[in-house]
């Protein structure tokens, strides 16, 4: 899914998710909680367009950092059907 | 024959440690402390005499028929003020007192028109019962005197009908006082009083205006505590009295008020709130008591419907054709994009039994997990913040919890106009003289009323929940208002550590913070102080917390106030989510979530996955599907394609409109199950004709998490219940489904949710509603949560930075605008528009300061144009000084008022929640509507000629 609107809304969407998380003191634990966010109530397509934008911008990214170490740690999603 | 009252005790119940016991008519009876003679004598049924004493009131002590002897006692004390004691002997029959009954009877019989057998109360009026009671014979001052009821008399008053529901005929009143209090006691209003003195005296709506033009909010307490027919339902007058009672649950706001149904066959007379109801006690709104109407609306689809394109006419179609129909083509549409390009949204307005079947279809017969409800763009993020924060995704107490709290704390929320039985609780509290506060942008009716005034009000510029409860939390440990104790034996200390140095941080505190919220920091640190030392803290919120881009931020932020200050697992304290529709709990718990399974277990769990797929027969996906506004999303990319609706208005009710249009459109096969041609129908192509609450049987879940029965009074319209309805569907695409009645879908959803196992019909009826966990542990369910430890074992505090929304005002849009709820209607209206509760709030119109009015030069009743980054309407302007400064205000109850081709994509960061609370607007005078309500309106003109002129399939 390209998403209709370009990966605009879903960056913003991811970088709001890393924003909640990014205020924990624990690196590890904000990295993995907005990993497991993604993974639990994305569906994969979404999560496939965001990783693919993350992989396609390696130098000129609007995603936060943390959103960033999150993606890197996901697996990749399976296809939908 | 008309049907017997429910009994009347005649003076409310009393809670005591302490118990009493006397004897009546020779009978030994023990009570409560502080119990009345006159209700101890009808517990031993024997009734005493009475007009002014009904249970719903206090006692008055007016009438003088209620009078007894007490040995050793002089005189004759009325019965219902005076509270029964130890060792009293009661008589409430002797010769003397059955004359002095006698004749206090007949001077009220003097002064009452003796119609009664063409009187509407006739077989229902406690007048005419004391009558008969006392034995009256003649009146011996003739009825030839001074009198309210000979026409063209001094005293003779016309009728009031001026509100559609009910009649006022001054002729019949005995100035009981009953009306004025349960106008005052029961609903909080205090639109009546006596107006005149003695003989003169008679009931007065504000000061002798027409109920219409009066304070009144037409709750129907008064019509329901009246003995005769001075206040009388017109279904009454028009249809006569009931002979048959069906109790069910009503199908509005989150409360979820039990009602009994009185009807004659399939006609409905009146709905009568249940006194035994565990929501309402009796109470009702002018929702729920009257606005029903629209169950036989002209306007309902009697017949289903089918179409190629939303540019062609209807074709009428038999029931089989158009569940084929709609089959093949979800069929056609994935052998085309793939399974994952359908799916489902159910209303949060269906019931438990729909909702889980539903989410059945989809995760079974479609074979994703594309399914969602409403609640996603209300309550959403209620349910992911407690799930997280203490471990179960809902309120935490009963709504009679508020009784015993000592401060309670309002955010986001309207309750009298958005939950008003519950509000008129809460203002009995209040007027106890439990503390309150205030967060709302808006001087709503709680922040000052009669005999209600806010201890503190938080006018915060909306958008800024998030700092106002950090800031709270902030006052609360740096001034160490925390109970640790509680904290230390209840929460997960490393959670509380990380939150306790965060709020402490100095960027917290309310001065930090205050220029954001717009406040005076001082009002921060008084509302925490109260909060956290005043006794029992209750927090209670609803959309204006929920309907954010941190929505979810600002729900944990309010459940760590309430681990912090140890204000949870007790009565009257908790976190108290006020649901938006009547069963968004029961949507939510029903697995309406694409990500969760009935009971909130998430899909990727393979144990409860496993359970499911043995009971269902299939394999399920382990992957969350798309939420509304991903599926708009996916519309528009290619990948989502087709869409079943039922019971849901996505085009009116979801934030920006003509984004929502363009979704629909984009779809190839969008089948919408619904009561009316409600505006996401006019982009379907199936119209399967849904069943009102009245049509059907099954269970709502409320606020509280009370699972109260719906019963059928009638057959469904059109022939079937909206789960027969998703059944035959299922049976269509090929996966069975054979239930034949609402109760064995429950038998199910209690086979296979933890929290539901000793849920049943039969336990509904014979306990009348049960709260939820109701299992082995709990058998007759669970009032009050997590009292000895969370759902989730330890509670986590999170902490909860502040993020200003992306929603700016600027020099272009320089307003924000707000949206919410009004008293008479109900969210898109479709129900509540088709009553005569339009006659109530006929129009949406866009509340504005006096301020922001006069520099544009706007004046009361002016047409305007609310321009927003997404879009433009047109309302009618209305200068209001509760409003602040910079915030306009509306309502989405009218489809052309394009409330939502305003507001925007922007959404909750955890569940995609709409930012309905915050758009940036500019308002100007204007002379016409706007290109969107012209074009619509067109368009929609076209839809409603097309289901005008549907024509039979030959």
């Amino acid at each position: 899914m390209s998403h209709s609107s370009g990966p605009d809304s879903l960056i913003k969407m991811a970088n709001q998710i890393g924003s909640f998380f990014d205020s924990f003191t624990d690196r590890e634990l904000a990295r993995s909680e907005v990993a497991k966010h993604l993974s639990r109530f994305w569906d994969p397509r979404m999560r496939r367009a965001i990783m693919a934008y993350d992989t396609e911008h390696k130098d000129h990214n609007a995603l936060m950092p943390i959103v960033r170490e999150a993606l890197s740690t996901m697996p990749a999603p399976p296809p939908n059907n | 024959m008309s049907l017997p009252r429910p009994t009347d005790y005649g003076t409310p119940a009393k809670e005591s440690d302490k118990y009493v016991t006397l004897e009546i008519d020779g009978v030994e009876v023990t009570v409560p402390a502080g119990t009345s003679i006159m209700r101890a004598a009808q517990m031993i049924e024997h009734p005493i005499p009475k007009l002014c004493a009904t249970d719903s009131i206090d006692a008055f002590g007016s009438c003088r028929l209620c009078l007894v002897e007490i040995e050793g006692r002089r005189g004759y004390p009325a019965s219902c003020t005076t509270p029964a004691d130890n060792g009293l002997k009661v008589k409430t029959q002797t010769p003397k007192l059955a004359e002095i009954r006698k004749g206090v009877m007949e001077l009220y019989i003097s002064d009452h028109p003796l119609d009664c057998l063409t009187c509407p109360a006739n077989g229902n009026c406690e007048l005419q019962d004391m009558t008969g009671v006392v034995g009256l014979r003649d009146v011996r001052y003739g009825m030839n005197g001074a009198n309210h009821f000979t026409e063209g008399t001094d005293l003779f008053m016309e009728k009031d009908t001026s509100n559609p529901y009910f009649t006022y005929d001054p002729s019949k009143c005995i100035v009981c006082n009953r009306c004025v209090r349960a106008c005052e006691e029961t609903q909080g209003t205090f639109a009546l009083t006596i107006d005149g003195r003695g003989f003169d005296s008679r009931v007065s709506p504000s000061q002798m205006e027409a109920f219409m033009g009066s304070e009144c909010v037409s709750c129907g307490a008064c019509v329901q505590a009246c003995p005769t027919s001075t206040l009388i339902e017109n279904g009454i007058i028009e249809h006569g009295q009931a002979e048959q009672r069906t109790t069910t649950t009503c199908a509005y706001c989150g409360v979820g008020c039990s009602f009994d149904v009185e009807s004659k066959g399939e006609q409905i007379v009146r709905l009568m709130p249940n006194k035994d109801g565990g929501a309402n006690h009796g109470h009702s709104c002018i929702k729920g008591r009257f606005a029903w109407s629209y169950a036989t609306h002209p306007d309902r689809i009697k017949t289903p419907k089918i179409r190629k394109s939303i540019d062609d006419p209807w074709q009428e179609v038999s029931w089989d054709e158009a569940i084929q129909y709609a089959a093949s083509e979800f069929k056609r549409v994935q052998a085309k994009y793939g399974r994952d390009s359908i799916g489902g949204l159910v209303s949060s307005r269906c019931t438990n039994e729909e909702g889980y079947v539903v989410q059945k279809l989809v995760r079974a017969a479609f074979g994703n997990n594309n399914v969602d409800t409403c609640a996603r763009v209300c309550h959403s993020p209620t349910g992911y913040g407690l799930k997280q924060t203490l471990g179960e995704s809902a309120g935490t107490q009963t709504f009679d919890s508020v009784m015993k709290s000592d401060v309670i704390f309002v955010i986001g929320c309207n309750p009298t106009d958005g939950h008003p039985v519950f509000g008129s609780l809460m203002k009995k509290r209040i007027r106890q003289g439990a503390k309150l506060i205030v967060v709302d942008p808006r001087a709503i009716d709680l922040v000052k009323s009669t005999h209600i005034k806010a201890d503190v009000h938080i006018p915060l510029r909306p958008g800024t929940n998030v700092a106002v409860v950090t800031a709270m939390a902030h006052v609360i440990m740096t001034e160490g208002l925390h109970k640790e104790q509680f904290i230390q034996e209840r929460c997960d200390i490393d959670s509380y550590n990380m939150w306790k140095e965060f709020v402490s941080r100095e960027e917290n505190s309310p001065e930090a913070l205050a220029a954001e919220i717009g406040v005076d920091p001082q009002l921060i640190r008084e509302a925490a102080r109260l909060y956290a030392t005043a006794g029992n803290g209750a927090i209670y919120y609803g959309l204006g917390v929920t309907e954010h881009s941190q929505g979810s931020t600002a729900v944990i932020g309010i459940a760590n106030l309430a681990m912090a200050t140890g204000n949870v697992g007790r009565e009257g304290v908790g976190v108290n989510p006020l649901r938006g529709q009547n069963n968004v709990q029961g949507s939510c718990d029903m697995g309406s979530f694409p990500h969760e399974l009935p009971g909130y277990r998430h899909v990727s769990d393979t144990t409860a996955r496993s359970q499911f797929e043995a009971a269902w027969n299939v394999q399920l996906n382990p992957e969350p599907g798309l939420r509304i506004p991903n599926m708009f999303e996916a519309a528009l990319d290619g990948s989502f394609m087709g869409l079943y609706c039922e019971g849901e208005d996505i085009v009116q009710s979801d934030p920006n409109t003509q984004h929502v249009e363009a979704a629909l459109r984009a779809m190839e096969c969008v089948v919408v199950q619904d009561i009316f041609l409600n505006e996401t129908a006019k982009f379907a192509h199936v119209l399967l004709p849904g069943a009102t609450f009245l049509e059907k049987s099954g269970t709502f879940t409320n606020a509280e998490r009370r699972i109260s029965p719906v019963r059928r009074v009638m057959a469904p319209i059109a022939g079937y219940e909206d789960w027969e309805v998703t059944q035959m569907l299922a049976n269509a695409l090929g996966y069975p489904m054979n239930y034949t009645h609402a109760s064995e879908i429950m038998d199910e959803i209690a086979s296979l949710t933890p929290t539901f196992t000793g849920v049943s019909f039969e336990k509904l009826d014979k306990l009348g509603s049960v709260q939820w966990p109701c299992n082995d542990q709990a058998p007759e369910g669970t009032p009050t949560m997590h009292i000895d430890t969370f759902v989730r074992g330890k509670g986590r505090f999170m902490n909860t930075l502040y993020v200003p929304t992306d929603e700016k005002v600027n020099a272009r849009f320089p307003l924000i605008l707000t949206t919410g709820r009004i008293l008479s209607q109900y969210n898109v209206g479709a129900q509540s528009r088709r009553t005569p509760n339009s006659e109530f709030h006929s129009e949406d119109v866009l509340e504005i300061h006096p301020t922001d009015a006069e520099a544009r030069g706007i004046k009361d009743g002016d047409w305007v144009g609310i321009t927003s980054r997404a879009g433009e309407t047109v309302l009618r302007a209305v200068v209001a000084e509760r409003m602040q400064a910079g915030v306009v205000y509306t309502t989405f109850h009218h489809p052309f008022s394009g409330a939502n081709v305003i507001t925007t994509d922007n959404s909750d960061w955890a569940t995609n929640c709409p930012e309905y609370k915050v758009t940036a607007v500019e308002v100007t005078k204007v002379s016409q509507p706007s290109e969107w309500q012209q074009r619509y309106r067109e368009f929609s003109r076209k839809q409603e000629d097309f289901l005008a002129n549907a024509v039979a399939k030959v």
